[in-house]
Order: C-alpha cells, then sequence, then structure tokens
C-alpha cells in the first residue's frame, strides 16, 4: 500500500495510458473490453483516493518523473487545488463506465467497442495528466492526448446521429485553435522566463514584476487558448453539438470533466504562474473574463430555454454554469474563487448525473427531444425521479448542491460590492427554473404515448438497467448531500484549494 | 439557572400541544380526540404555571449553524398570551366537542401549540417557524368550510406565508445589524428590517389595507374553524407588535383608522360573521394604537383588552356559529325572531354583546377604558375621539345589530332547537369569564394581577360610568330612531332588508363601480400585458430558439474569427493595464 501512496500520481496516469493500447487490441467480446477498463478506472479511481490522503497529510507533493530533479526533469505537482480535481474526474470515469456497459452495447459497433474503450481511457489518461503535471509544456501534451480521443469519440455518436460527424469535425478544428493559441502562449512565457515548470515560471514572472509585453502576450493567448477548451463564452460554439450528438456516455463525461479540467488549468495560470497583482491579469480577468462569463450566463440560459432537443438544452445549460465560474474567478478574492471552485464539483456532479440520466432515456425509449419526454415519469419513476433530484440541483434548490454553491458565489460577489453580479446569479438561477422546468412539466403532466400502454390501458414500466441506475441515482444522493451536510468538507476543501491559489486575501 | 431547570422545562409548554394536533391526526377514536383536545391545552396552562416563576425565564437554549435560538422564554408579557391560548384552546375544544371531524380536531390543536409555542418562543427564528406554523395549520380550518372555502383558503394562505416571509427578511436584517444576535426584543422603526417585520406583523394582525383576509376567510370557515380562528393568529401579531414596536407613533394613527374603517363595513354587511371579522378588525385597532401610545397604562389596557377580547369574541362567533349550527345560515335578512327557540344562547349572545360595546359590569368595560385613558394622558386628542367614535360604532354593529337581527327584530318564523349542550357550556363559561373579570368588587383586580406592570387604575367611577353610558345609550338611542322612522310609514316585514339596501347604495353602489371600472382597467392592462409579453417572446424566440439569430449552426470559420476577436480584445485589456 505504501507504494500506492507514493506513486499513486504516477500510475493514475500511466495505467490508462498503457491499458488503452492493450485494450484496442482485445478480441471482441460483448463484455471483455468493458471489464478490462472498468477495472482500470477502478484503480485509478483507488490511485486518486490515495494521492488525496497523501496530500491530505503532506500538504504538497512533487514528483519526480524518472527521479529526474524539477526544474530540468518533468514533474507532477499535487497540492490542495487539484487533487480533489484528480479524484473528481477519477470518479466520473468510474460513474460513466459503469453506465458504458449497456449504453455502449447499444450505441456502438461491435467491432469498434474495443477501440471506443481505449479512447476513452485515453481521455481519462489526458485529462488527468493536464490537472497533476507542473511541468507547462506536458500540460499542452496531455490536452492534445485529452482532445484527440475525444474528437475521436464525439465522431463515434456517427451511429446513432450522422450530425456526430460535423460536430467532431466542428470540435476538432476549434478544439485545434484552442491548443495552438495555449501552446503559443506557453511558447512567449518560455522565451521571457527560459523554464516550462509553473513553478519555476512564478518565482521568475514575481521577480519581474510580472514581465515584460511578451508575457503579457503569453497570457492573453493562453486565456483565449483555455477559453476555447472550457467553453468561454462565445468560443462554446463547438460545445452544444459535441455534447448532443455524442454517445450518450461520452456526453456525459465530458460534461463532467474536460470543461472542469481545462478550467482547472485556467486558475492555475491566473493565479499561480501569473498573479493577480500584475495589472494585466487583474485587469483581463475581471472586465474581459466576467464581462464575457455574465453575458454567457444570460445568452446561455435564454438559449438553453427555448432549445426543442434535451441534451442541446443541458448543453447550454453548462455554458451557462461555466459562466458562473468564470465568474467566480473575476471577483478576485479568496471568496469568490473558492465558490467558483465549489461550483465547479457541484456542477460535476450534476451535469454528470443529468446526462447519465438522459442517456437511460434514450436507452429505452430513444428520446431526444422534450417533447418526447411525454409521461417519462410514469415509465422510468426512479430515472425520473434521479433527474428531478439533479434538475433541482441545477436550480439552486435549498438543500441541494447547487444552492450551497450559487450562494457562495452570491455572497463572495455581495462581499466585493458586486450587487448586479448577485442580480445576474438570481436571474439566471430563475431562468434555469424555465428551462429545467418545461422539461419537468412534460415529464410529470402529460401522458405517455399509447405505445407504452400494455392492452388493460395501465402504464408499462420500463426502468433502466441496474447498471444505468446505480451512478445517476449514486450522483443525485451526492448532490443532496452536499446540499445537506458535506458542504462543510466541501466548502473547507474549496477555501483550501482557494488559499493556496490566492496565498493573500486577494483584493 | 438554565441548568437547574429539569429537561421537562426546557420544552416549550406549545410543542405538547402541537404533538398533541399530531397524535390526533393519527387517532381514529373520536372521544380520544376530543380528550387530546381538552387535555392539552389544560397540560400546557400547568407547564407554563411550572416553569414560571414571575422573573424571565430564558430556556431551550440550542445553537443551529451558528445562529444561537433561544425556543422558550417566558417573562410577564409572553406569559399573559400563555395563558389566555391554553385557556382559549379549551374553550374552543369544549365547543367542538359534537363535531366528529380529525381535519378539524388535528389542525386546530396544532394550530393552538403553534401559537402557544410562538409567543413563548425567544428569538426570531423560532417565532418565524411558528408563524409560518400557525398559517399552514390553520389554513385546513378554513377549507372545512366547504367548496366556497377553498379558494378563500388559497387566498389566506398565500397572505399568510407571504406575511411570515417578510418577517424572516426583517429578521434576519435585524440579526445581522446586531451582529447575528436573533434574540426577539425591541425593535423599532429606525432598526434595519423593522419596516419590513411591521409590515409582516401588520399583515396578521389586519391594519388597513392589510385586513382583507379577514374578513374573506373567517366567514367561509366551518362553524368551529370560524371560532378558532377568531382566537390566534390576530392576536399572535398583536403580542409581537407589543413586543417589538410599543410606543411607535405611527401605529397610534394606524390603531385609530382601523378601528374607524370596519364601522362603516360592518354597518352595511349581512353576512353576520362577517360583520363579526369587521368587528374583529375594529377592536384590533384598539390594541394596536394602545401598543402605538405605549405608555404603562396604555400597554396594560392593551394586554388586558387582549385578554377579554378573545373571551367575548370567540363567545360571539361561538353564538353566531350556535345559530348557523341550528339554522343553516348567518344572513342578517334571514334570521330574527330566534330568541323564542334559542334562549339561552340569546342571553349568553347579549353578554358577549354588551362586553365587547364595553357595558359597565362587562369585559371590555375596564380595558378599553384604559387605553382611552392613557391616550387622554397623553394629551393625544384626535386619536381619543377617533377611538371614542369607534367604540359607539361597536355598540352599533356588534352590540345591537347582531343580537337584534338575530334574535330579535321581526320573526324569521324559525323553530330550532337550542344549542347543543357543549355549545352552551362553551358559551357558559366564556360569558362567565366576561363578567367575572369586570366585576367591581375584586373581580377586575384578577385581570390587573396578570397585567405586565403593577396598576390601581379605577375604572368605576361615576364620571366614567355615567359616561360610558352616554354614549351607549346615544348609540342604542340612534340605532332605534333610524329604525323607528324608518318602521314609520307601515309595519313591512321587508323593513329590514329595505333599510340594509339603503345602507349598501352608498357602499355597495361606490364598490359595484369601482369593481366594474376595475375589470375593465384589468382587462385592458392584462390585454395591453399579453401583448407586450407576447412580444418580448417573439423577440427572444427569433434570437435564441434553434431556428433563431444566434443558433445558425456556426461554421468553424465564423468561430475562428471569434476566437481571434475574443484574443485580440484580451490583448487590448492586457496592452492597456499593462506597463
Amino acid at each position: 500500500m505504501s507504494w500506492l501512496f507514493e506513486h499513486g500520481v504516477a500510475f493514475a496516469i500511466v495505467l490508462p495510458l498503457l491499458m488503452a493500447a492493450a485494450v484496442a487490441m482485445l478480441p471482441r467480446s460483448r463484455y471483455l473490453a468493458w471489464t478490462v477498463a472498468l477495472a482500470v478506472v477502478t484503480a485509478v479511481t483507488i490511485a486518486a483516493i490515495a494521492v488525496l490522503l497523501t496530500q491530505a497529510d503532506a500538504g504538497e507533493i512533487v514528483y519526480r518523473m524518472g527521479g529526474w530533479e524539477p526544474p530540468y526533469g518533468i514533474s507532477l505537482r499535487i497540492d490542495a487545488v487539484n487533487a480533489p480535481i484528480l479524484l473528481l474526474i477519477a470518479a466520473m470515469a468510474l460513474a460513466s463506465f459503469l453506465y458504458a456497459e449497456p449504453a455502449v452495447a447499444a450505441e456502438i459497433a461491435p467491432e469498434r467497442r474495443g477501440p471506443f474503450y481505449a479512447a476513452l481511457l485515453l481521455c481519462v489518461a489526458g485529462l488527468m495528466g493536464m490537472v497533476v503535471t507542473g511541468d507547462a509544456f506536458n500540460v499542452f501534451v496531455f490536452l492534445e492526448v485529452s482532445s484527440i480521443s475525444t474528437y475521436t469519440l464525439v465522431a463515434m455518436g456517427a451511429n446513432r446521429d450522422r450530425r456526430a460527424l460535423s460536430a467532431a469535425f466542428n470540435y476538432l478544428i476549434l478544439g485545434s485553435i484552442g491548443a495552438t493559441f495555449f501552446v503559443i502562449g506557453v511558447g512567449f512565457l518560455y522565451a521571457e522566463t527560459g523554464t516550462l515548470n509553473m513553478e519555476d515560471m512564478r518565482t521568475i514572472l514575481a521577480a519581474m514584476e510580472g514581465g515584460s509585453r511578451v508575457s503579457q502576450v503569453a497570457f492573453g493567448f493562453i486565456v483565449v487558448g483555455l477559453g476555447l477548451k472550457l467553453a468561454l463564452f462565445p468560443l462554446h460554439t463547438w460545445l452544444p453539438g459535441a455534447y448532443a450528438y455524442s454517445p450518450t456516455v461520452v456526453t456525459a463525461f465530458l460534461a463532467s470533466t474536460a470543461t472542469k479540467a481545462a478550467l482547472y488549468l485556467l486558475y492555475r495560470f491566473c493565479f499561480t504562474v501569473f498573479d493577480p497583482s500584475f495589472d494585466y491579469v487583474a485587469v483581463v480577468l475581471g472586465y474581459v473574463v466576467t464581462g464575457l462569463a455574465v453575458t454567457g450566463m444570460i445568452f446561455a440560459s435564454l438559449q438553453a430555454f427555448f432549445q426543442t432537443d434535451v441534451r442541446r438544452t443541458l448543453a447550454f445549460s453548462s455554458v451557462a454554469q461555466v459562466g458562473y465560474m468564470l465568474l467566480g474567478i473575476g471577483i478576485l478574492t479568496t471568496a469568490g474563487l473558492a465558490g467558483s471552485y465549489l461550483h465547479l464539483i457541484n456542477h460535476a456532479v450534476i451535469k454528470g448525473g443529468l446526462f447519465l440520466a438522459l442517456g437511460a432515456m434514450w436507452y429505452r425509449f430513444g428520446i431526444t427531444r422534450t417533447a418526447d419526454l411525454a409521461g417519462i415519469s410514469k415509465t422510468m419513476p426512479v430515472t425520473t425521479a434521479a433527474f428531478t433530484v439533479l434538475a433541482f440541483s441545477l436550480i439552486g434548490v435549498p438543500f441541494t448542491a447547487g444552492f450551497v454553491s450559487k450562494v457562495a458565489l452570491a455572497e463572495a460577489a455581495a462581499e466585493r460590492g458586486w450587487w448586479w453580479a448577485v442580480g445576474v446569479i438570481m436571474i439566471t438561477s430563475i431562468l434555469a427554473l424555465f428551462y429545467m422546468g418545461r422539461i419537468m412539466m412534460v415529464a410529470y403532466f402529460s401522458d405517455p404515448p399509447a405505445s407504452c400502454r400494455r392492452a388493460d390501458g395501465t402504464v408499462e414500466r420500463r426502468e433502466a438497467p441496474a447498471l444505468m441506475l446505480i451512478p445517476m441515482v449514486g450522483l443525485a444522493a451526492v448532490s443532496v448531500l452536499i446540499g445537506m451536510r458535506g458542504n462543510v468538507v466541501l466548502t473547507h476543501v474549496s477555501e483550501t484549494a482557494a488559499q493556496v491559489l490566492i496565498p493573500g486575501a486577494g483584493l | 439557572m438554565t441548568d437547574a431547570l429539569p429537561l421537562l422545562a426546557q420544552i416549550n409548554p406549545g410543542l405538547w400541544v402541537i404533538l398533541a394536533g399530531l397524535l390526533a391526526a393519527l387517532l381514529p377514536v373520536g372521544p380520544a380526540r376530543k380528550a387530546l383536545a381538552i387535555a392539552a391545552p389544560l397540560f400546557a396552562a400547568v407547564m407554563i404555571f411550572d416553569i414560571y416563576d414571575s422573573t424571565e425565564v430564558l430556556a431551550g437554549q440550542f445553537e443551529i449553524m451558528g445562529v444561537e435560538l433561544t425556543t422558550l422564554r417566558i417573562d410577564n408579557l409572553s406569559v399573559v398570551w400563555g395563558y389566555l391560548f391554553c385557556l382559549a384552546g379549551l374553550i374552543n375544544a369544549i365547543y367542538a366537542l359534537h363535531e366528529d371531524s380529525w381535519i378539524t380536531d388535528s389542525s386546530a390543536l396544532v394550530y393552538t401549540g403553534a401559537a402557544i409555542a410562538g409567543v413563548l418562543s425567544g428569538d426570531m427564528l423560532s417565532l418565524f417557524l411558528f408563524w409560518e406554523l400557525t398559517a399552514i395549520s390553520s389554513v385546513f380550518l378554513v377549507w372545512q368550510g366547504g367548496d366556497r372555502a377553498y379558494h378563500a383558503g388559497i387566498r389566506y394562505l398565500v397572505i399568510q406565508v407571504l406575511s411570515g416571509v417578510l418577517l424572516l427578511a426583517g429578521a434576519v436584517m435585524f440579526a445581522n445589524s446586531r451582529g447575528g444576535d436573533f434574540m426577539f426584543d425591541y425593535v423599532g422603526l429606525d432598526a434595519p428590517g423593522g419596516w419590513l417585520l411591521l409590515i409582516a406583523m401588520g399583515i396578521k394582525a389586519g391594519f388597513p389595507m392589510l385586513h382583507m383576509w379577514m374578513q374573506d376567510a373567517y366567514p367561509k370557515a366551518s362553524i368551529t374553524g370560524t371560532v378558532i380562528l377568531a382566537s390566534f393568529t390576530t392576536k399572535f401579531a398583536i403580542y409581537a407588535l407589543a413586543r417589538a414596536f410599543p410606543g411607535t407613533d405611527i401605529l397610534i394613527w394606524i390603531g385609530c383608522i382601523m378601528t374607524m374603517f370596519p364601522v362603516f363595513f360592518a354597518v352595511v354587511e349581512n353576512d353576520l360573521r362577517r360583520v363579526l371579522a369587521y368587528s374583529l378588525n375594529n377592536q384590533l385597532g384598539f390594541m394596536v394604537a394602545g401598543i402605538g401610545i405605549g405608555t404603562t397604562l396604555a400597554m396594560n389596557g392593551v394586554v388586558g383588552q387582549v385578554f377579554v377580547h378573545v373571551i367575548f369574541k370567540g363567545l360571539l362567533f361561538m353564538s353566531i356559529g350556535a345559530v348557523i349550527y341550528r339554522t343553516g345560515t348567518a344572513k342578517a335578512s334571514e334570521l330574527g325572531g330566534l330568541f323564542r327557540s334559542m334562549p339561552y344562547t340569546t342571553v349568553l349572545c347579549l353578554i358577549g354583546a354588551g362586553s365587547i360595546a364595553a357595558f359597565p359590569l362587562l369585559a371590555a368595560f375596564v380595558t378599553k377604558a384604559m387605553i382611552l385613558s392613557a391616550a387622554l394622558e397623553e394629551h393625544l386628542w384626535v386619536p381619543f375621539a377617533m377611538m371614542l367614535f369607534a367604540s359607539a360604532g361597536v355598540m352599533e354593529h356588534s352590540g345591537i345589530k347582531v343580537p337584534h337581527f338575530t334574535f330579535f327584530a321581526h320573526d324569521s318564523g324559525r323553530r330550532v332547537r337550542e344549542a347543543p349542550w357543549n355549545m352552551l357550556l362553551a358559551m357558559s363559561l366564556a360569558a362567565l369569564l366576561c363578567i367575572v373579570l369586570a366585576w367591581p368588587w375584586g373581580g377586575y383586580e384578577l385581570l390587573y394581577s396578570i397585567m405586565p406592570y403593577p396598576t390601581d387604575y379605577k375604572p368605576y367611577t361615576w364620571d366614567h360610568v355615567v359616561f360610558q353610558m352616554q354614549l351607549l345609550f346615544a348609540a342604542i338611542f340612534a340605532f332605534t330612531l333610524l329604525k323607528r322612522f324608518r318602521l314609520y310609514p307601515a309595519e313591512r316585514r321587508a323593513e329590514i332588508v329595505d333599510m340594509d339596501i339603503l345602507y349598501r347604495k352608498i357602499g355597495r353602489g361606490a364598490a359595484v363601480w369601482a369593481d366594474a371600472v376595475w375589470t375593465r382597467l384589468s382587462a385592458r392592462m392584462s390585454l395591453g400585458r399579453g401583448k407586450a409579453a407576447r412580444r418580448l417572446g417573439r423577440r427572444l424566440y427569433q434570437a435564441f430558439s434553434p431556428a433563431g439569430a444566434l443558433s445558425h449552426a456556426a461554421p468553424s470559420g465564423l468561430a475562428s474569427v471569434m476566437t481571434v476577436t475574443v484574443l485580440a480584445l484580451v490583448l487590448v485589456f492586457a496592452y492597456v493595464a499593462g506597463r
């Protein structure tokens, strides 16, 4: 066990990377690839827990890959900010993989299932690598590993809906632009500081008091590159298509992890590598990012309201929720950052669960449009119940996760004196009530279609299989737990993270 | 101090009654529920007696989410309400003995318990909790009135819950300004959240313009429901006002207006329970005005007035309830001459009517005099005159109109049986208290003994008795004169209805006209609103829907241009801000 505690970080990345290749070559069989992949993800989750425990004891772990000392070798750096996110990604991967078996059987052609799981494992490895690495160029490498596998995964939705192909292409172009911008930014930074180690960059930039115009340009490129990846409004146009047409398990996994990992990188670069005490960082975050975030919150919420496709509704809602997290960054205080961090975790749980529930509905009834949800509460009561709980959480009903983080954000905004931001949070929460309420009205108050009735007129129940129910009910329960009691733990986690990011009290 | 109290004394006595109510909701046996309904208020009263030792008792403190709660506070103010509500609960339970309805039994108990617990709770959060609980539990009593009562019940619930929400908002603002201390004490209007609290309490107390729910819901509830409703909600609010806003000048004027405006409505109203609801409003006005004056004499008067008011108002509602129980109606135009068949009810109703009109030797004589004297002592001439007018009005509509049209006037020809024994017993108990609490030789001192401040006010002085009699007889004379004048041309049965119509022509005509105007206006407005909403909806749809301007499948080329634009934006900002 002590080995796991020591090398868990590297293990969590290397294992899925290696096993991806193995899974891709496994013989065609319904359960084999899934079993192996699930075992890998379970091991990764255990490793992530071990890493979190070690980090909680040690505060900060620097793991030297191959024994090379930083700043020359590549180091993995774990602290209070990324250890919880590492676990979040692993746990969401586990939930998605549990759900994957029946879904993949229905959505992916048998000969492609091995490669599908391989790509999913690669994506997991890439996202985890992005989060733990302490080397800026390494970040780019892992970003590309996860992105390229994601493009493939989205395209595999073509079996179900041909529009997945154009969505994947669109995502490919924009994702590559984002990654390129990021690497350009890192290049400028390298030119300025002469190092790729993020910790090193920080010391050098601080000594240069923010550096010259070069580092300003670097910052601009990095913010926009990451902004594309995390779906900063108006750079979100790839997201609705990718979420709506990719295989259901991919949507759930991406919605709960991919944008979150990118957001984590934004935290890192804005607060660790750069620092809000540099004027240009404060201005860009406080005006440009905040402005776009708030615009995005309102616009995307309105767009979500008018969608006819349920998954597109949720996709636009994701854009709006990213706005909340960016607003938390823009507040530039520890409280704001803690709220943002908390919302990141909560939203991953909520959106992951919602997409899983929708996936189960598709699995049983082929539902994609809001109108098709008619009477789903009678045919799939458990799934609908989980969906409802998570929807309440998304809206921000008290005693759910969404409430806790929205209140934290609103309080932080109020503390800063940004009453207009409190107003925007309220308005968009009401809009969320409308767009989620519209879905639930159909689910609860319309009659199920005639095809779901038996001869005697009673409604036939067709609940999702247990493998789908377990993760979604689990996530719904987690979101309620966070709302009731867990917020004590999570609030502590998010505040610690925020304090690591902003060592002082911020503005 | 707190630790020395045994565990039982840490528990708010109202909670026992609530518990009994919850039990009653599960009990299928009628007699067992009735036993609970009688025993629970008695037990609560015993507990209050046990805990209270004539100094302020604070108990039941615990901390939740960093807020210190004091769930039990019995001092010289709250103890009066505690006892009073127990007493009212007991009388109501006796009155409801004949009715076999588990909804009424359990909700009445929960409601009573919530009112007791509310006045005995020491912090604003507990107060808020019970404030809402009284609203939620009592709405079931309104709904017991049948189909007609359903919508009234909904309106009642909405307004009551709104009041609770305002209370909570005010409490949070107030507590924030004091560093998170939620203790419920003097607030005053200058404190943050003071106005919110005042409006919240004002809704429940039936301030003018905020009073509609009372006349709307009370007459529509079931027979026992009305009696129970009339006992608690508004008095609970009076307690809160007495605690939070004693001596707030604006309350004097609010109270005086409150005493006056219901007089006009009560006079033109035909439904006798509605008349009583208006007169309830008017009585509350005296209390609010007394709180506004805020001197020791006035506060004593308010406390005494609340105490006797619950008893005689209950008595009046009970007697009208008995009439409805036997005849099925409370319309003045359909009743009359019932003294022949319901003699006991008639006498008891007359005692209640005399009490509310403040006849010497009957309940309100002492307490109303205290409030009026307090106004005089403070040289508040105008309020004094307004309250004097209102006193005559009370005599007119509650003292004369209610018993006259029910039991005397023209004979409606109804021959019914006397009220059931349990109703008579409950009414007798109330009537007895009305007499005892104003008895000149030792009776009213009983009332003094529970007042918050020591007093030696002498109500039975010659000038006061004579003055009061003059006022009352003037009112009776006016009524008789009017009636005689209308009667004179011919003895027709319809004469009361005629007079009714005459009364109504002014009030009702204006109301009908206003209603018509309002209907037309609101139809226009809603048409306009609808148009605007549709236009807005279309605009939004055009912009945001999948077919809309913002959602055209953005080609990646356009998106790339967008990316560059954002980059440019970021760089410009960074350039300007950087050195």
